[in-house]
């Protein structure tokens, strides 16, 4: 185990030194530095001195050590466009986006599960074919048309529910919370439900897959037989087995939906990351880029090995083959 | 033996045994065939994927305007409602937008940019991921060890975030003339790249499975190139998750060519792809110009639907579980 | 665990509690947001406008935008007609507590002119200042200066003993790799103070209660959130989650009138559009550069249907343009006010004869954040140029990414919207555009153009005192910019503020800036 462990680990710390690699030669190399941070009536000589100043001028692998040093430590420099902190702004972000994402997976198991077992228990009926066509179409649907049309309907023809930002917020510390306040929850449930169309398709296919499997199992068979009410069976036995790998993609996801949540967090002005990361595309602000990249790979990174560890952990027999396999895949 | 259980995207089923190919493509051949004609809904699916194909192919033909030349847009036709309302033009069957741009003829182009960039991307990623993956597996080794490292570290980073620093670093990097005319391929690269690695892992799990296998040492013994050995013995048995695995990715790269460029980082509004035009159109969503973001969502969501649902079929077909 | 938690909760309550106490609360939904809490660090219109609120200048705008007084109380030019003697206001305070005084002044004109300053432009005849007394300033020109009170009007002025505090005399360096504490803080005598600040989120304003003058308005607190796309941000308004917002797209307008708890304020904005060209040798693509000569930009101006784009693109709204200054600004004429008249063929011989080559490929520079509808016109005016044969290729981006490409010649043709702000004069375009790129002359002749008869007239003017003589210098020299087409003006752009019910007074200005200590919400 205590093998397995640091293999595991060794994997993840190498690929998130390949990640900063990536990130920091977009840091270095895409767009120079100097230009972005210097006024328009700098001086040749305040360029050089600037460049200087930076460490631009030094070799390649110590700029890479020295970023990487700062990273671990949690520091990216300074934002080009805000002139802040680059930490300190993500750090503002992060519970926005994590509420999001948090809200989004509740609503994809809450509704996808029951949604997976109904098509598997009655397999082939009408109902289920509906859902099941209904799943393709809800994975075919790009999630800024769903977020689109939800404003369209929700905020500007009925006028329920707030079309932007996160309404007004409680800080508990250093976390803002929106999950206090009406105006907060309100604001929530749009790009919520937006960010959970495809997830709820996912859960609901693997929910199916699963449950058909473990409906032909002889415990289950023989639970009917003893006289277990077929409801029971269903809803109890079978799904109770079905629900690990369901936690598993659900664990696993919640580094993808961070990332796609910059697609509804666009369309929302929801005030996350993700919106921060698009405009620091737009404003070539490289910092904030690079930090965001390397965050996000760490928060997949960790979950894939916490996930790995686990069923390493449950299933020793898994030990020597997940090493081989390296990180699991989104 | 490890080595079995490797993938674990796993799925799609195991790799055939291999039988001999014409008889085992006959087969496939007759039951796909059957099923296909079973299933209204592939069947539903496929005619409209072919209708947008075609329309898309012939719209230089068929369209009333070229929407990419700037010297044909007349500002004077601006926002006119599709033909059915009391304000509509002929030849505008759909309307125009605020650049007097015809929306069905800006659809078809758009729509030719999407599958164009979907189906180059797949075919990107495919070339890429199974050379590499049969590399990886029939070498095995420190080639072995070098591509699927770069094959997680890709992986561990979202799909989309990849995609978006790539075009995001090309387009500001690249001089305003060359950006304009590079556009397209920056999309397709950066759409592929993130998108090999699920290939080269179903093929190196296959590869190093046949590798061991008698055929495969005779073949060696009797000095057989090692890429004709992979190329007629190994890749025919992992053609079918590849091929549905290609399937469903070609409806999520199209879906991603239309999310780069709804977030502004795809195709210029000067060559609308269907992604651009919705980023456009729903600047006007209030102003009772509907018509400019709703027909190219629509048509969007079309051309996705068909392609998951053929792949959707594709998928139950040939997986032999589910028959 | 449970105390910890009990902590929280009453934490969280008693933040509630605080702002639910707050009545009248203005919910500001700006197009973008500002750059910094720091005027000087990022030298654009807006920000220092909003800054306004919190910071002030010696002088300032009344609501007829007539200048008066504001820390300073009177002032007077010295017999050596180069100093100005400033009496301040007794008994201001800043925000944190601290008095304003003279060496106040001194350190913030010392900050704002300094050679690492973007704003140092907007000072342009500063020499020096000294404190005479604690409320007595001097500040030194270099020559005769007619528009000192003007470029004042926007310099807002620090404490000095704050930013000795807190490192923050000098303004902001990137370089350095720290924030700068004035990027992040405030501390001004203005109506309102800053209470929290969440980049591209949220800044939240709330009121002065210590302001040393009478106030006009009624608010307790002003939120401003940026909302960058135009339909959110129609969206916001109508379900009343933002109550004013100083950009209401053009195209939602009969949308938002219609709307029964919609107020739409317009009018035509001094910012007037205009088109420049490059003057260097070559084109960025390394062809020899056309647009040197005459012909070619009447050819280029000749072939843009200006009446079209006012309909069309700017749904009749904008104010067709002969002159590159709109006529409330001082030094315009209707003289210069005329129109070229819209003739392709007229465009299409000019070209021919120049020798322009059919197909001339060209980088044409817009920004997606910039003016009203810029992408739109400039589309359509890349489709009309595209018509007499030529092929612009439009490259539009965020000012951010496509101001370094102004500045260093890095394009050819550009855009540029240019209001005199905050000098409201001729003189400003004159000054900052179409003089000599030299020293803080002609800091936006991103073309590279240079026309000594200009620079002479303009450099007159800058030193004439007589207001007659100065605007006659000024028309004169906006002449031969007519004349030569160095750039070419289409539209004052239309200006559009949308409040709900629940705003009772918004006085819309011409200068586009909202001035909140004017504004009423209904009680």
């Amino acid at each position: 185990m205590l093998a397995f462990l640091i293999k595991r680990g060794a994997n993840a710390v190498f690929v998130m030194l390949a990640v900063a690699l990536l990130a920091f030669t977009i840091f270095r190399f895409f767009g120079d530095p100097v230009e972005m941070m210097v006024n328009e009536q700098a001086t040749q000589e305040d360029r050089a001195e600037l460049r200087e100043r930076l460490g631009l001028n030094d070799g390649f692998v110590t700029q890479y050590t020295r970023f990487v040093t700062n990273a671990v430590q949690g520091d990216f420099g300074i934002s080009y466009r805000n002139q802040q902190d680059v930490m300190v702004l993500i750090g503002e972000r992060f519970p926005a986006t994590f509420e999001l994402v948090l809200v989004a997976t509740v609503i994809s198991l809450v509704v996808g599960i029951p949604l997976g077992v109904i098509t598997a228990v009655h397999r082939n009926s009408r109902l289920a074919n509906a859902l099941q066509l209904g799943s393709i179409v809800g994975v075919s649907l790009p999630s800024f048309v769903v977020g689109i049309m939800l404003i369209l309907a929700f905020s500007v023809s009925l006028g329920w529910l707030p079309a932007f930002g996160r309404g007004e917020t409680v800080d508990i510390g250093w976390w803002s919370t929106g999950l206090l306040t009406p105006s907060g929850r309100a604001a929530l449930v749009l790009p919520a439900i937006s960010l959970s169309t495809f997830q709820i398709t996912l859960v609901m296919r693997l929910v199916r897959a699963e449950m058909l499997e473990v409906l032909r199992t002889d415990y289950v068979k023989f639970a009917r037989a003893r006289g277990v009410p077929v409801g029971r069976v269903t809803w109890v036995h079978a799904l109770r087995n079905c629900l690990m790998p369901v936690i598993t993609l659900t664990g696993m996801q919640i580094g993808n939906l961070i990332a796609f949540a910059l697609v509804t967090e666009t369309v929302f002005q929801w005030p996350g990351m993700g919106l921060l990361f698009i405009q620091a595309v737009t404003f070539v602000d490289i910092p904030v880029m690079a930090a965001y990249l390397m965050l996000v790979s760490f928060i997949f990174v960790a979950l894939n090995t916490v996930v790995d560890v686990t069923y390493a952990w449950v299933d020793p027999r898994l030990r020597d083959d997940a090493a081989k396999a390296g990180g699991a895949n989104g | 033996m490890a080595d079995l259980t490797m993938t674990t995207e796993d799925s799609t089923p195991a790799p055939l045994l291999p039988v001999r190919k014409s008889r085992l493509a006959a087969m496939r051949e007759s039951d796909l065939a059957f099923s296909f004609r079973s299933h209204p809904s592939a069947i539903f699916a496929a005619c409209l994927l072919a209708l947008v194909a075609l329309t898309a192919l012939f719209a230089p033909w068929i369209t009333p305007q070229d929407p990419y030349d700037l010297a044909a847009l007349e500002l004077w036709n601006a926002e006119i409602p599709p033909i059915w309302n009391v304000d509509g033009q002929w030849p505008y069957l759909l309307g125009t937008d605020t650049q007097g741009r015809d929306i069905l003829s800006a659809i078809l182009y758009g729509s030719r940019i999407s599958l164009i960039i979907g189906f180059a991307s797949v075919m990107v990623a495919l070339a890429v991921g199974l050379s590499l993956g049969l590399v990886a597996g029939y070498f095995g080794g420190w080639i072995d060890n070098v591509i699927m490292r770069l094959g997680d570290v890709l992986l561990s980073m979202p799909f989309i975030l990849i995609a978006i620093l790539i075009t995001a670093v090309a387009t500001a990097s690249l001089p305003t003339g060359l950006k304009d005319v590079l556009a397209a391929p920056i999309l397709i690269f950066a759409i592929a790249v993130p998108s090999w690695v699920q290939y080269a892992r179903t093929v190196r799990a296959s590869a190093m499975v046949e590798r061991k296998k008698e055929y495969v040492q005779a073949a060696r013994l009797i000095r057989v190139r090692s890429w004709r050995i992979m190329l007629h013995h190994i890749l025919p048995n992992c053609l079918t998750p590849i091929l549905v695995a290609a399937t469903l990715n070609f409806g999520l790269a199209i879906l991603s060519e239309a999310t780069l460029s709804f977030l502004g980082v795809g195709m210029p509004p000067d060559q609308p792809s269907l992604g651009t035009l919705i980023r456009i159109g729903n600047q006007y969503l209030f102003s009772g110009l509907w018509w400019i973001v709703v027909f190219p969502a629509v048509q969007l969501c079309l051309i996705v639907l068909s392609v998951n649902m053929i792949g959707d079929w594709l998928r139950d077909a040939l997986n032999p579980k589910l028959r | 665990m449970t105390i910890r938690h009990l902590l929280m909760a009453s934490a969280a309550v008693a933040t509630l509690a605080g702002t639910a106490s707050a009545e009248n609360v203005l919910k500001w939904g700006a197009n973008r947001d500002i750059g910094s809490l720091d005027p000087y660090s990022y030298g654009d219109s807006f920000t220092i406008n909003v800054l306004n609120h919190v910071y002030e200048g010696l002088v300032r705008y009344d609501a007829d935008l007539k200048i008066e007084p504001a820390l300073a109380e009177s002032w007077e030019i010295l017999e050596d007609q180069v100093t100005w003697r400033f009496k301040l206001r007794e008994g201001v305070t800043f925000h944190d507590g601290a008095p304003f005084t003279a060496a106040d002044v001194v350190a913030s004109l010392e900050r704002v002119s300094h050679e690492t300053s973007p704003l140092k432009g907007n000072l342009p005849a500063y020499v020096s200042s000294a404190v005479v007394d604690d409320l007595t300033v001097d500040i030194t020109l270099n020559g005769t200066y007619p528009l000192l009170l003007n470029d004042l009007t926007n310099i807002h002025i620090f404490d000095k003993e704050w930013m000795e505090a807190n490192d923050s005399l000098l303004p902001t360096d990137i370089g350095s790799g720290t924030e700068g504490f004035a990027t992040y803080n405030a501390n001004g005598t203005g109506p309102f103070i800053v209470e929290s600040r969440q980049p591209d989120a949220k800044t939240v304003f709330v009121v002065n209660p210590d302001w040393w003058d009478e106030p006009k308005h009624n608010l307790d607190r002003i939120d401003l959130t940026p909302v960058t796309s135009a339909a959110t941000r129609v969206a916001a308004l109508l379900s009343g989650e933002i109550n004013f917002t100083n950009d209401a797209p053009v195209q939602d307008l009969p949308r938002l009138a219609a709307a029964p708890n919609v107020k739409v304020l317009e009018g035509v904005d001094l910012r007037t559009v205009m088109i420049g060209f490059p003057f260097r040798d070559t084109l960025v693509s390394g062809e020899p550069n056309p647009f040197k000569e005459k012909a070619v930009r009447e050819a280029l101006y000749k072939a843009i249907d200006l009446e079209l784009i006012h309909e069309k693109v700017m749904r009749g709204k904008s104010r067709v343009a002969g002159a590159t200054v709109a006529p409330p600004i001082p030094g315009y004429v209707e003289a210069l006010d005329t129109l070229p008249g819209y003739d392709p063929e007229a465009s299409k011989a000019l070209l021919a004869e120049a020798g322009v080559p059919e197909g001339l490929e060209f980088e044409f520079n817009c920004l997606s954040d910039g003016l009203v509808n810029e992408e739109q016109f400039c589309q359509a005016i890349a489709s009309m140029w595209s018509r007499i044969g030529l092929a612009p290729k439009l490259d539009v981006a965020p000012r951010a990414v496509q101001t370094p490409k102004r500045t260093q010649g890095k394009t050819d043709i550009y855009t540029l919207g240019w209001a005199t702000l905050p000098m409201l004069d001729a003189y400003s375009p004159l000054l900052q555009i179409f003089h000599s790129k030299e020293g803080n002359s002609g800091v936006f002749n991103w073309g590279g153009w240079s026309y000594p008869e200009l620079d002479g007239l303009i450099q007159q003017a800058g030193m004439e005192l007589d207001v007659d003589k100065r605007l006659a210098l000024e028309t004169q020299a906006l002449g031969i910019v007519k004349d030569e087409m160095i750039m070419i003006p289409l539209h004052q752009q239309p200006m559009a503020w949308a409040v709900t019910d629940e705003v009772a007074e918004m006085p819309l200005f011409p200068d586009n800036k909202p001035r909140l200590w004017f504004a009423q919400v209904a009680e």
